[in-house]
């Protein structure tokens, strides 16, 4: 046949299937960030220890939803739910219950993986933007349900709960911010690596089939409505983690804290770092807290159209966020090797 | 406003370099971070942005009135160096900007920080950290609490404050009738109830009937019509602005006439009276301890004068009916105050010293007979407010100053 036929097979690529490596830094970049992570808190102020460890928080919750959004293919506004759930789980069982607050963080993660997997059942019959919608729903509703009357003695209502911030363990000699940030932290990796393992297991390739094609998927055996399911409940119990470190971390829990807001936010962490590409959840996190600040700084009163600025200038400069940033690096890097 | 930001950069690090060439303070001259010889630096949260972004003039006051004071030469020649960041009405996001106040730009106090869940949010931290929080611009009652927390004080007339003011009213001018109240679902609406009943004291089993609605509901006008069914001779409504409105519209289409009050936050006449309609509105009693700068009868008041200059020179932008303005003004007018009696001695035990010592200070922009009294077990500025009842297309004020306090 024809040499020109065969030619465009080749250049084609193939499908847009996230190659292993391309879904994770590469080891040596891993090692030096996480040794940077691992020194920084004892040359900083404990302000910027705290900014980091919520930079963490915000990210696992990103990367949660880029499970979602990114391996499976499913859209959900509703993030701000499972981590308004997880955090006021952590809070009531810390101030009412007295459970040791690292203990919360399981239960958290169980309760809003129920809830996810849950709202994932009917929410099957959804797609895209529709299913979108439906999570919007969630959102909007949240804080509505955390204010009900019955709930009060509880959640403490409109007030929302105060809750003691833990001191270092066994006696260690560090405050309290720099434990919960290397707390934070290890529970960041520890779902990080949990995740990278997963999307790279059987598993995960069942979401990134349904992702690409679900009929497809399905043909191959993939049992569609499972998957879907699970990667809720999944990403739903990992945003229920960050919720919980959240309310150990900013001590406080109230209904106005998970608007609809925090979940654009989170939507908007996943499209900056890059969709589908784990570690650009904690780039995209680290924007959307240091950018409003930026914004508010350069304009008051302009605060919101500054930050609109900034965000449409990241996206019409580097569409795919924070992952292109990386590739192009790691591409200029390799040519600096070569030569 | 860039070229601001510039200038308070620039004002920031000239404070800096002072400071560090002045740590060989002299004896009698005492400060805590934040302090120096030449500059006070006062941290503040408002939500400039987010849902509850309206209040951000009253940060936007504050600001101008610390403009004009570092303009006339400043307190006992310090420069104010007043750091307002937007929380967006978010708690968390209100606990990172009062850590980043606290520990990286290192203010004095914290002062006018606005909401109740971000206050509650922060006050833990800040109380921890001994830092004080002044003049809280919220209405809730819980931040009169000197002996869990001597370092946060509160500075509009509580919420119970207002209501027991109501009751008095109630007690003395319309005895014997009966009183039905419709109440926001939230710590503000019970605060307010929990007034009233207080101060009913005895005669609170003439609250007849309590209906109470929940801030999502499109319309209370089901409420309305319910509290009906008791049969009272005076309504009560603590609402927020829009469901007062509703509430008063209704009782013009119900063609029911009781005796009306309405919280001093629904008390807007752009906002509540004029869309209930002026018919409506006529004869509604509230109660009020600032100045309305739309009111006639302040035309030609010094108080209002200098407000209105202050907003000329340095908040053109902002419009002097806006109630927030005025609000701004009046605390920070009081803030000044503080620390002008702290004199060279600028540490945050001499500023809280201060702030809980004020008697009977008047101001400008509160009406007449409404003074700002503290004291170490009374962390609550203001407790008088004046009743006015809504004739003619406006508020005109009757009686005397009435204190709400409780009486001991």
């Amino acid at each position: 046949m024809s040499a020109a036929a065969e030619d465009t097979v080749t250049e084609a690529p193939a499908v847009e299937a996230v190659p292993k490596r391309a879904m994770t830094l590469g080891t040596g970049t891993s090692l030096v960030i996480l040794a940077a992570l691992l020194v920084t808190p004892v040359f900083v102020k404990n302000f910027v220890v705290f900014q980091m460890t919520m930079v963490m928080i915000y990210g696992i919750a990103v990367l949660a939803l880029n499970i979602l959004t990114g391996g499976s293919g499913q859209f959900s506004l509703g993030q701000s739910a499972f981590y308004a759930l997880g955090a006021y789980t952590s809070a009531v069982l810390m101030e009412n219950f007295n459970v040791n607050y690292a203990l919360t963080l399981p239960i958290a993660g169980l309760v809003s993986f129920g809830a996810g997997y849950l709202f994932g059942k009917p929410a099957l019959r959804l797609s895209g933007i529709y299913l979108a919608l439906a999570t919007f729903a969630l959102a909007v509703a949240m804080p509505q349900l955390l204010k009900l009357h019955f709930l009060e003695q509880w959640t403490g209502g409109v007030q929302g709960l105060t809750v003691m911030k833990p001191d270092a363990p066994f006696g260690l000699p560090i405050g309290q911010d720099k434990w919960l940030y290397y707390f934070t932290l290890v529970i960041a990796l520890a779902i990080y690596i949990g995740s990278v393992n997963l999307l790279r297991s059987r598993s995960g390739r069942a979401f990134m089939s349904i992702r690409d094609n679900e009929i497809a998927a399905s043909a191959m055996g993939v049992d569609v409505a499972q998957y879907k399911t699970l990667a809720f409940g999944v990403s739903a119990a990992i945003t229920g983690i960050a919720g919980g470190l959240s309310a150990i971390v900013v001590a406080f829990v109230a209904p106005d804290s998970y608007t609809i807001n925090l979940a654009i936010a989170l939507f908007l962490g996943m499209v900056v770092g890059g969709v589908g590409w784990l570690p650009g959840s904690f780039v995209g996190a680290a924007f959307i807290i240091f950018v409003p600040n930026i914004a508010e700084s350069i304009s008051k009163g302009l605060s919101g159209a500054v930050f609109g600025v900034l965000l449409f200038l990241v996206i019409f400069l580097v569409p795919h966020g924070a992952r292109q940033v990386a590739i192009v690096a790691q591409q200029m890097l390799g040519n600096l090797r070569k030569n | 406003m860039p070229p601001l930001t510039r200038r308070r950069i620039v004002t920031t690090l000239l404070g800096l370099a002072m400071a560090m060439s002045a740590t060989a303070a002299l004896a009698q001259k005492k400060y805590d971070t934040g302090a120096s010889d030449t500059e006070i630096k006062i941290g503040n949260i408002v939500p400039y942005s987010g849902p509850a972004s309206a209040y951000g003039v009253v940060g936007k006051a504050m600001g101008a009135v610390f403009k004009k004071v570092n303009d006339e030469g400043g307190i006992n020649g310090r420069k104010i160096n007043f750091i307002s960041y937007d929380d967006a009405y978010s708690p968390p996001k209100a606990v990172e900007q009062a850590r980043k106040l606290i520990e990286s730009d290192e203010v004095l106090l914290l002062f006018g920080t606005l909401g109740t869940p971000s206050n509650t949010a922060i006050q833990k931290y800040v109380n921890g950290k001994k830092v004080p929080q002044l003049f809280v611009a919220t209405g809730a009652t819980k931040w009169n609490d000197p002996k869990t927390f001597p370092w946060t004080m509160g500075w509009l007339p509580s919420y119970q404050s207002e209501s027991r003011i109501y009751a008095k009213y109630l007690t003395k001018e319309k005895p014997a009738t009966r009183i039905a109240v419709l109440y926001q679902n939230d710590d503000m609406g019970k605060d307010y109830l929990k007034g009233l009943k207080d101060g009913l004291a005895k005669e609170a089993s003439r609250v007849v009937g309590e209906e109470s609605y929940e801030v999502s509901e499109p319309t209370i006008d089901s409420h309305v019509v319910r509290i009906k069914s008791s049969n009272p001779d005076v309504v009560v409504f603590f609402t927020t602005p829009k469901f007062g409105a509703q509430a008063i519209k209704k009782l013009g289409e119900m063609n029911w006439k009781p005796v009306t009050i309405i919280s001093n936050v629904s008390a807007s006449t752009a906002t509540v009276m004029r869309p209930a309609g002026l018919e409506n509105s006529q004869g509604v009693i509230s109660a009020a301890y600032a100045k309305d700068a739309s009111d006639p009868q302040w035309e030609g008041d010094a108080g209002i004068k200098a407000f209105d200059a202050l907003l000329a020179k340095y908040l053109p932008e902002v419009n002097r009916v806006d109630s927030s303005a005025m609000t701004g003004y009046n605390m920070a007018t009081t803030m000044v105050e503080v620390l002008k009696r702290c004199g060279d001695s600028l540490t945050r035990e001499n500023v809280m010293k201060q702030a809980a010592s004020l008697k009977q200070f008047p101001q400008g922009g509160l009406l007449p007979g409404v003074t700002i009294s503290t004291g170490p077990d009374d962390f609550q500025p203001i407790e008088q407010l004046q009743l006015m009842q809504f004739k003619d297309g406006r508020w005109q004020l009757f009686g005397d100053v009435i204190s709400g306090e409780l009486a001991h």
